[in-house]
């Protein structure tokens, strides 16, 4: 074990490679726990301090077991908050120690300067800190039960925001939250005594203020709502559903919550693929000793092996791929076009741009784009990239194949919205019932229907009144209806007029 | 940093696991899964996976990218992501969770379902144990007992109150009425013993699918009996036309052909008590199974007369399981029902398949004797 004082010692050293590197990161500081500890701040999102719920239970039971039986163990967690806090774990050996502090000014870098992380709250551990304080007196004030359950159904749908709603102005009518008062018809009329009338509340002006709230309350009975699909299903609860103060409240901070963590379904390929790069370029260049090699060795095959598909392994050589493309000059339409295999592999015109080029990637780029523009036939090849899907007859995954149109599409696909389901509000009047009508973009992959019912039972505990989501399953469109009882599906081609 | 509020949450989470298995436990009971899965304390419990419902994709349409070596159509182990380094909170779990309960727990919750009382042990209500325990603080007592802490504190107070006490050189020394000691109270424990003793026809007519049955009750009827005394044994008789006493495994694994005499049984059973287990000390149930098929020649009625006379004066309860099989009359039932209708400790039960199992435990049990 490492002392806290060569600890200190080794992040001043690292830090310096990280600058001459140009990485460009918040202030770091680094918390020394023990695996209990660390289990705790992972079981919370990597918070030292939020709201009380089962799930963080049911997590910290998860990492505890896994722990102990040997099977995982968390190597390193990092908060994009500034300053940015990241843990080491006292059992950790020495080179351990140093692999995770290379590896968290990779993160940190890339939480400062991807822009798709340019909204996130920089204080979020203060944030976080308030949500917890705030719920917890929810808690003393409404019951645990009561504001848990709530929490559980906020949780359901916590998923469903517009992640690109932070970058452009969605056209939104917020709630009017006395949706009673437009029924009655207030007095414009300032008291006065009788002489005074006249002159305090000259008819014209109490005309035109009548007037102009009868428009007023005209637009706000839009005929539809919302006016356009609404990905922030959580936006809508908040403003459409009824609601008591505290559990309109308690929504806006999953909500909050929620828009904090989306860069991070966003970028995980990039992220820990910038880290990796990072930690194993200092490594090997600086800051291991000759004793250290092999049991560095072996944790970073530990981190890029594995069978199946690897973020930070896919990561790594990406950002490698695009360095050495962008040193050689391996890109633009003069090499696209080029068709002589032995041409393509000793193309070479020393353009020395790799590094520019990877560092414009880490800002621009989310994991969508990066796959999207960087993927190439070769480093499929090269990696060994397939495709595989389940086949009913063997009861199994199988290889399904590996011709790079399909590894693309397929990975494209599963990195679209983070992996989720995309799903929209569509009317919160449907049938003229009030009832909430949700719909499931699909794109070739059916719902999971038995968490779509749980789902539905949950929005039901909020909008009170039955709630359906539009889907296709079977190549067929369906819709399945919660009233409260029971869910049903019903076909709707067949029933369609 | 202030994060001990885990342990609430891990409780939370604990709580609505015991929810699930409670919610489930009838379906447990029924079946025979959980007898294999005792340990020596602990149960493990396979729990349907508990999660936050959300709009989620189907698992096995999505499909996705591995890497490696393989042909087309060769099986690959999905789900195996390189997870050495997971980051927080982000892959949920659609494993089923196994849960391990103490068989303390298991027997509370089967006692809280079946809403089972808790069993007034029978006669001697004797102290029979004593615990020491250590709890107190006392101001006599051997050096060997000295509580150095409350000793130095006894000592400082008394330093400061008489200004002996200098803080620039700050030496306690304890005189001798400083001292404390640990102390301790003597605590009694009611230990009651208790005798289970297991029958069981095991004659040609009675089939596997039976001795399952008994088995899986057996084990809910331990658990729910170790939980309530202390000290308790086991005999196992089987019988055809001739009754011997076995092991465990022995009991439920033998098959005979021959016919069906209960009253060896029970003969073999009024012995095992008269020579060893005195009614005064001994909390006793014997649970007899058969498919309810007795020998003709007046076996029954010897079966009868033992039981009134022999067995029933000693005993807490005299339970009867009826297991229905396809080759048994079930008359044996019925001519016990009809001769010990008004006698409380006689319990007789018809299980007609797994799914009776909670109820003819309930009937067994609920009586609290």
């Amino acid at each position: 074990m490492m002392s806290r004082e060569d600890l200190r010692r080794w992040q001043q050293k690292i830090e310096g490679h990280a600058s001459d590197a140009g990485l460009d990161f918040f202030d770091q500081r680094f918390e020394l726990v023990d695996y209990r500890q660390l289990n705790e701040i992972a079981s919370y999102g990597g918070f030292p301090v939020r709201y009380p719920h089962w799930t963080h239970g049911m997590e910290f039971d998860r990492l505890n077991k896994g722990y102990q039986y040997g099977l995982q163990k968390i190597y390193e967690m990092v908060i994009n908050n500034d300053p940015c806090y990241a843990y080491l774990m006292k059992e950790n050996a020495v080179v351990d120690q140093k692999l995770v502090m290379c590896h968290v000014y990779g993160h940190n870098d890339f939480f400062k300067n991807n822009i798709w992380f340019s909204k996130t709250n920089r204080h979020m551990i203060d944030e976080m800190a308030n949500h917890a304080s705030r719920i917890r007196r929810y808690v003393n004030l409404f019951g645990l039960d009561e504001v848990e359950s709530f929490l559980d159904v906020c949780l359901s749908i916590e998923r469903l925001i517009d992640v690109h709603s932070q970058f452009v102005t969605r056209h939104r009518i917020p709630l009017d939250h006395s949706r009673a008062s437009v029924d009655a018809t207030p007095d414009f009329r300032y008291e006065a005594k009788p002489y005074m009338e006249s002159f305090i509340n000259p008819e014209e002006a109490v005309q035109e203020q009548k007037r102009q709230h009868e428009e007023k309350v005209k637009a706000s009975e839009s005929p539809r709502q919302p006016e356009h699909p609404e990905r922030d299903v959580l936006w809508f609860m908040m403003h459409h559903a009824p609601l008591n103060s505290w559990q309109r409240d308690i929504l806006g901070m999953v909500r909050d919550e929620a828009y904090y963590f989306a860069p991070q379904w966003q970028t995980k390929i990039m992220n820990e693929g910038w880290a990796t790069y990072w930690h194993s370029e200092f490594m090997t260049k600086f800051v291991m000793n000759d004793s250290e090699v092999i049991d560095f060795a072996d944790h970073h095959s530990g981190t890029v092996g594995g069978q199946g598909f690897n973020p930070y392994k896919i990561g790594l050589y990406l950002f490698r791929d695009i360095e050495d493309r962008w040193n050689r000059g391996r890109f633009g339409q003069e090499y696209d076009e080029c068709q002589s295999y032995e041409k393509r592999r000793a193309w070479n015109q020393d353009l020395g741009q790799g590094r520019e080029k990877i560092f414009e990637v880490r800002k621009i780029y989310n994991d969508v784009t990066f796959i999207d523009t960087f993927l190439t036939d070769e480093f499929c090849e090269e990696h060994k990239l397939f495709v595989y899907q389940y086949d009913l007859d063997k009861d199994q995954y199988v290889i399904a194949s590996r011709e790079f149109k399909k590894i693309k599409r397929q990975l494209l696909s599963q990195l679209t919205n983070a992996g989720q389901p995309l799903i929209s509000v569509i009317d919160s009047d449907h049938d003229g019932k009030g009832e909430l009508l949700l719909r499931h973009t699909y794109e070739g992959t059916p719902l999971d229907l038995a968490y779509a019912k749980g789902t539905l039972s949950n929005l039901f505990k909020v909008w009170r009144k039955p709630v359906s989501v539009e889907s296709v399953y079977k190549d067929k469109p369906i819709v399945m209806r919660f009233d409260g009882k029971e869910a049903k599906i019903r076909d709707l081609a067949s029933t369609a007029g | 940093m202030q994060i001990s509020r885990i342990d609430r949450d891990l409780g939370r989470f604990r709580d609505i696991v015991r929810g699930k298995i409670k919610e489930n436990l009838r379906k447990y009971i029924s079946h025979g899964e959980m007898v294999g899965r005792q340990g020596k304390d602990l149960v493990s419990i396979p729990v349907p996976s508990i999660d936050v419902p959300h709009f989620k994709f189907g698992a096995k349409e999505q499909g996705g990218v591995g890497m490696g070596e393989g042909e087309d159509g060769q099986p690959v182990d999905a789900g195996e992501e390189g997870d050495g380094q997971g980051e927080a909170g982000d892959a949920a779990g659609d494993h089923i969770l196994e849960v391990e309960v103490t068989l303390e727990e298991l027997a509370a919750l089967m006692g809280e379902e079946l809403e089972l009382p808790r069993i007034e042990p029978r006669g001697r209500r004797s102290v029979e144990s004593y615990r020491d325990k250590y709890s107190g603080i006392s101001n006599v007592g051997p050096p060997g007992l000295r509580h150095f802490k409350r000793t130095y504190r006894e000592a400082l107070k008394r330093q400061l109150v008489t200004g002996t006490y200098d803080e620039r050189d700050p030496v306690i020394i304890p005189i001798k009425r400083d001292m404390r000691f640990k102390s301790w109270t003597r605590t009694e424990e009611p230990a009651s013993n208790a005798v289970v003793l297991y029958m069981m026809d095991v004659s040609g007519s009675m089939g596997d699918e039976q001795k399952e049955i008994v088995r899986i009750e057996a084990f809910w009827i331990d658990t729910w009996l170790r939980s309530q005394y202390k000290n308790l044994e086991f005999h196992f008789i089987i019988h055809d036309a001739v009754a011997r006493e076995v092991d465990r495994h022995t009991f439920f694994h033998t098959r005979e052909s021959g016919g069906t005499k209960i009253s060896s049984a029970y003969r073999l059973c009024a012995e095992l008590l008269e020579e060893n287990y005195p009614v005064a000390e001994w909390n006793v149930y014997p649970f007899h199974f058969s498919d309810g098929d007795n020998w003709g020649g007046g076996d029954t009625d010897i079966c009868l007369d033992l039981l009134q006379n022999q067995l029933l004066p000693r005993v807490n309860q005299f339970c009867y399981g009826q297991v229905t099989s396809t080759y048994g009359s079930g008359q044996f039932k019925r001519d016990l029902d009809g001769r010990f209708e008004d006698e409380e400790a006689m319990v007789t039960s018809q299980i007609d398949g797994k799914s009776d199992i909670p109820d003819s435990i309930k009937d067994f049990l609920s009586k609290g004797r």
